[in-house]
C-alpha cells in the first residue's frame, strides 16, 4: 500500500523522532512510504488565529504536495483535523476534495485502514497516563467523550493495549483540555500554563510514568509545564511506542 | 469614543494570582459538569432529547414572528400589558415608564441576565427607583457592585470568607463568620422586608410559551414567586429568543434544564405566571437588543437556541480557571465568547481568543449549539474586520508568507537548530518570550526530519 507521510511543522522541526518513528512503522507494516519533500504546514495556526485567508498559500502549497495520494497520514490529530475539516482558504476544486478526504491521523489509520491487531515487536513496561488531544477526540473521534454517554471505545488504547507490558493509569479528568491550543499557549498564557500544570499533576497523581498522546504538540507543552513543576514525568508519542521504543 | 478592548487573558492571569480563589472556582464547576454527567446518563434518551431541544427552537426561531405575535394574543387575552422594546435603551424607559406613572419607587427582584444585559439597575437608581436584588448570589454582586460573573451561580468565584466580608461591610453581619448557613440566613432576613414594601417586583424569563401567554420562570429560592406575588405590579422582561410553541416543548427543556445547568434533576420551583392577580397589573416586556440582527447572521444564528443553562460554562477549562468577570461583558465562558461579538465587536475582540477549541461545550450543549465551530468562525470575523491587533495581524501574515514556500519554510525550522533556544519566530511573536515564563522550552534536536529522511532515504 502507498502512503503519503505528512509531517507536520513542529514535529519536522522539534520532534523529528515522532517522524521517524511513524515513517519506520508504516514500513515495518509494509506500506510504500513516501514523503514530499516540499511539505511544510497545513496552515492551522493561521486558520485558528483567524487568518484563513493568509493560510491559502500553505494550504494551495500543501495540496500540491499531497494531490493524488489514496492515503495520506500524519501523527498529529490538530493537523488531520484541520485538513479534514478546515482547509477551506483555497477553492474546493476535486483535487482539494480528494486531498482533504485522504488525510488520516496514525492512529485511525492503523485502526480503521490497516486494522493492525499485533506489534510484537514493540514492548513498554510502564505505567502510562494516555492524552486525547482534543481535536482529535472530538473533531477525528478516535475515542468516545466524558460527556456524551455512549458505549466506550478508545482507538489509541485499543492499539496501545496490544503492547506487551503496558499499563494504563485514570487520571481523574482524563479528557480536560491540556491548555495548549495553538496560538492561545502564546496569548492565552497564563490560563494556558494553568491548565497544563494541572493536567500533568492530575495524571502524576493518577501514578503515571509516562504521558502518552497522538499529538506531539500536546506532549510539547505538557513537557514543558512538568519540568518547570519538577515532576518527573515523561512523555512519548503513541507511534514511537508501537514502533517498539524501549527506554 | 471608541470603547477599549477587553483583555481577557489579563484580567485572567489577576485571577490565577490567587491560588485559593482558582482552585475552589475550578472545582467547584467541575462538581457541577460531573452532577450533570451523572444526570445526564441517567436518562437513555438524553441524545435524543438534545436533537429535539435543537429542533425545536430551531423551528421557533424560523418562525419567530408568528409565535411572539401568538404570545402576545394569549398574554393580552390573560389579561397582561404586553411591550415591544426595540433595545436596551427602550426595555428601560418601558420598564421606568410603568414605575413611574404608578408612583412605583421600590422593585423587588429575581435573577435575570437580560436586566444585567440592558444595565437596568443603575439606569433606575439614578432615576430615582430602589432595585433590590432578591436572589443570594445576585444579592451578594449587586452589594459588592460586581456584575455575576456566572448566568446561573452568580457569585461562584467568591469565597464564602469574600461573601462574610461583603455581608459584613453593607448588612452589618459579622465579617469574621463565614458559616455559609449564616450568610444565608442573614441575607434572607435582610431582604425579607423589602417584599413587603415593594411597590413593584421583577423576573426575567426562562421561557414564553406561545400557546399560553405565560411567562415560565425555573428557580431555587422561590424569590421570584414572592416578588410576582406580593407586590401589587410585576413587570417579566422577556428576550424575544425565550419563546417555544407549546407546553408540550417546554416539558422538554424543562427535562434538561437544570440537569445541564446544576446537575439537580429540576429545580425548587418551575412557576408559570400566566395573568394578574384580580387588582393587580402584569406587564411584559419582549426586548430584541440585537436578537433580530443576530438571527440574521448565518454562521451565527443557532447562539439563539441557547437557555442559559451554563452547562457550557462549567465544563470550559478556560473559564474555570479564568473566572467569568475576566470576559467583561454580561455574558462570560464559551456561549458568552459567541454572543459577545454581536453587541460590539471592537471591545470584544479578545474573547473568541479565549478558548483552545476543544470542544467540551459544543458536546455539554442542551440545544446543541456549534459552540467551538462558531468560535472559530468568529475569529475570522474578526480578523476580517481589521480587529485583530497590528502586531499579531503581521505576524500571522509574515507566517503565511513563509509556510507558503518551501525554501523560506526551511530556512526558518533549520535555523532554530542554529539558535537552538527558541521556537520559531512566527511562534514567539506576541508577547516576548510568552511560551517560556511558564514553561520549559523544548531542545532543538540536532536535525529536523526532513534533513534525517534525506540522510536516511535520501537515495530512493
Amino acid at each position: 500500500m502507498k502512503v503519503a507521510l505528512f509531517v507536520p511543522c513542529f514535529i519536522d522541526a522539534f520532534f523529528p523522532e515522532v517522524g521517524i518513528a511513524t515513517l519506520e512503522l508504516l514500513e515495518r507494516l509494509g506500506c510504500e512510504v513516501i514523503y514530499p519533500l516540499d511539505q511544510t504546514c497545513c496552515g492551522q495556526p493561521l486558520g485558528n488565529s483567524g487568518c484563513e485567508a493568509e493560510a491559502a498559500g500553505a494550504e494551495a502549497l500543501f495540496v500540491r504536495n499531497f494531490a493524488g495520494f489514496e492515503y495520506i497520514v500524519s501523527p498529529s490529530g490538530s493537523c488531520t483535523h484541520h485538513v479534514r475539516n478546515h482547509l477551506t482558504a483555497i477553492e474546493q476544486t476535486e483535487t482539494v476534495k480528494q486531498v482533504r478526504g485522504s488525510v488520516y491521523e496514525l492512529v485511525e489509520f492503523l485502526h480503521d485502514v490497516l486494522q493492525v491487531d499485533a506489534f510484537p515487536w514493540a514492548e513498554f513496561p510502564h505505567k502510562i497516563g494516555l492524552h486525547n488531544g482534543c481535536g482529535t477526540l472530538r473533531a477525528l473521534r478516535t475515542a468516545t467523550t466524558s460527556e456524551i454517554d455512549e458505549p466506550f471505545f478508545s482507538k489509541p488504547m485499543r492499539l496501545l493495549s496490544k503492547i506487551k507490558g503496558i499499563e494504563f493509569v485514570t487520571p481523574s479528568r482524563p479528557d480536560e483540555c491540556c491548555g495548549f491550543g495553538g496560538t492561545f499557549s502564546l496569548f492565552e498564557e497564563p490560563v494556558s500554563a494553568k491548565m497544563g500544570y494541572d493536567k500533568v499533576t492530575d495524571h502524576k497523581n493518577a501514578g503515571a510514568e509516562y504521558i502518552v498522546s497522538a499529538d506531539s504538540s500536546c506532549l510539547m507543552h505538557q513537557k514543558g509545564c512538568a519540568e518547570r513543576l519538577g515532576l518527573d514525568l515523561r512523555f512519548i508519542h503513541v507511534a514511537q511506542i508501537l514502533n517498539g521504543a524501549r527506554e | 469614543m471608541r470603547e477599549k478592548r477587553i483583555d481577557h487573558a489579563e484580567a485572567a492571569s489577576e485571577f490565577i494570582a490567587s491560588t485559593e480563589h482558582v482552585e475552589f472556582h475550578d472545582r467547584r464547576l467541575w462538581d457541577l459538569r460531573k452532577k450533570r454527567d451523572r444526570e445526564s446518563e441517567s436518562i437513555p434518551e438524553w441524545e435524543t432529547l438534545r436533537a429535539l431541544a435543537s429542533a425545536i427552537k430551531e423551528h421557533t426561531l424560523t418562525h419567530l414572528a408568528d409565535y411572539l405575535e401568538e404570545f402576545e394574543r394569549n398574554a393580552v387575552r390573560n389579561g397582561a400589558k404586553v411591550h415591544w422594546a426595540v433595545d436596551a435603551q427602550a426595555h428601560n424607559d418601558i420598564v421606568f415608564d410603568i414605575l413611574r406613572t404608578r408612583d412605583a419607587r421600590t422593585l423587588v427582584k429575581a435573577k435575570s441576565m437580560l436586566t444585567e444585559e440592558c444595565e437596568m439597575r443603575p439606569f433606575l437608581e439614578k432615576r430615582g427607583i430602589q432595585v433590590i436584588e432578591t436572589d443570594l448570589a445576585e444579592r451578594i454582586q449587586q452589594l459588592d457592585d460586581e456584575p455575576p460573573s456566572h448566568i446561573v451561580v452568580p457569585s461562584v468565584h467568591k469565597l464564602r470568607q469574600d461573601v462574610a466580608q461583603v455581608f459584613g461591610r453593607t448588612i452589618g453581619t459579622d465579617p469574621n463568620n463565614s458559616d455559609p448557613h449564616y450568610l444565608a440566613e442573614s441575607q434572607r432576613r435582610n431582604t425579607r422586608p423589602y417584599f413587603l414594601e415593594a411597590d413593584a417586583g421583577m423576573t426575567g424569563a426562562n421561557f414564553a410559551v406561545a400557546e399560553t401567554g405565560s411567562i415560565v420562570v425555573c428557580t431555587n429560592e422561590g424569590n421570584a414567586d414572592l416578588s410576582v406575588n406580593v407586590p401589587p405590579l410585576y413587570i417579566a422582561s422577556v428576550g424575544i429568543e425565550k419563546l417555544v410553541p407549546r407546553l408540550e416543548h417546554l416539558a422538554v427543556y424543562i427535562r434538561m434544564l437544570s440537569r445541564s445547568a446544576l446537575g439537580s434533576p429540576i429545580t425548587q420551583y418551575t412557576s408559570h405566571f400566566r395573568a394578574p392577580r384580580p387588582g393587580t397589573e402584569m406587564h411584559i416586556v419582549l426586548v430584541d437588543n440585537g436578537r433580530s440582527e443576530r438571527l440574521g447572521m448565518a454562521e451565527f444564528w443557532t447562539s439563539l437556541k441557547c437557555i442559559r443553562c451554563g452547562a457550557c460554562m462549567n465544563t470550559c477549562p478556560v473559564y474555570r480557571r479564568s473566572g467569568g468577570l475576566s470576559y467583561g461583558a454580561t455574558y462570560s465562558g464559551p456561549i458568552g465568547v459567541i454572543i459577545d461579538p454581536t453587541f460590539n465587536l471592537r471591545k470584544y475582540s479578545n474573547l473568541p481568543f479565549a478558548s483552545t477549541l476543544n470542544g467540551s461545550c459544543t458536546n455539554v450543549c442542551p440545544v446543541k449549539i456549534n459552540i467551538h465551530d462558531q468560535i472559530y468562525k468568529w475569529r475570522q470575523v474578526i480578523a476580517e474586520r481589521g480587529q485583530l491587533p497590528f502586531v499579531k495581524k503581521q505576524a500571522l501574515q509574515a507566517a503565511g508568507k513563509v509556510l507558503a514556500s518551501p525554501k523560506l519554510y526551511r530556512a526558518a525550522v533549520e535555523g532554530v537548530h542554529v539558535a537552538a533556544e527558541h521556537l520559531p519566530r512566527f511562534m514567539v511573536y506576541s508577547r516576548f518570550n510568552a511560551w517560556g515564563r511558564s514553561r520549559d522550552v523544548p531542545a532543538a534536536p540536532p536535525q529536523t526530519f526532513r534533513q534525517w529522511y534525506l540522510n536516511n532515504r535520501g537515495s530512493q
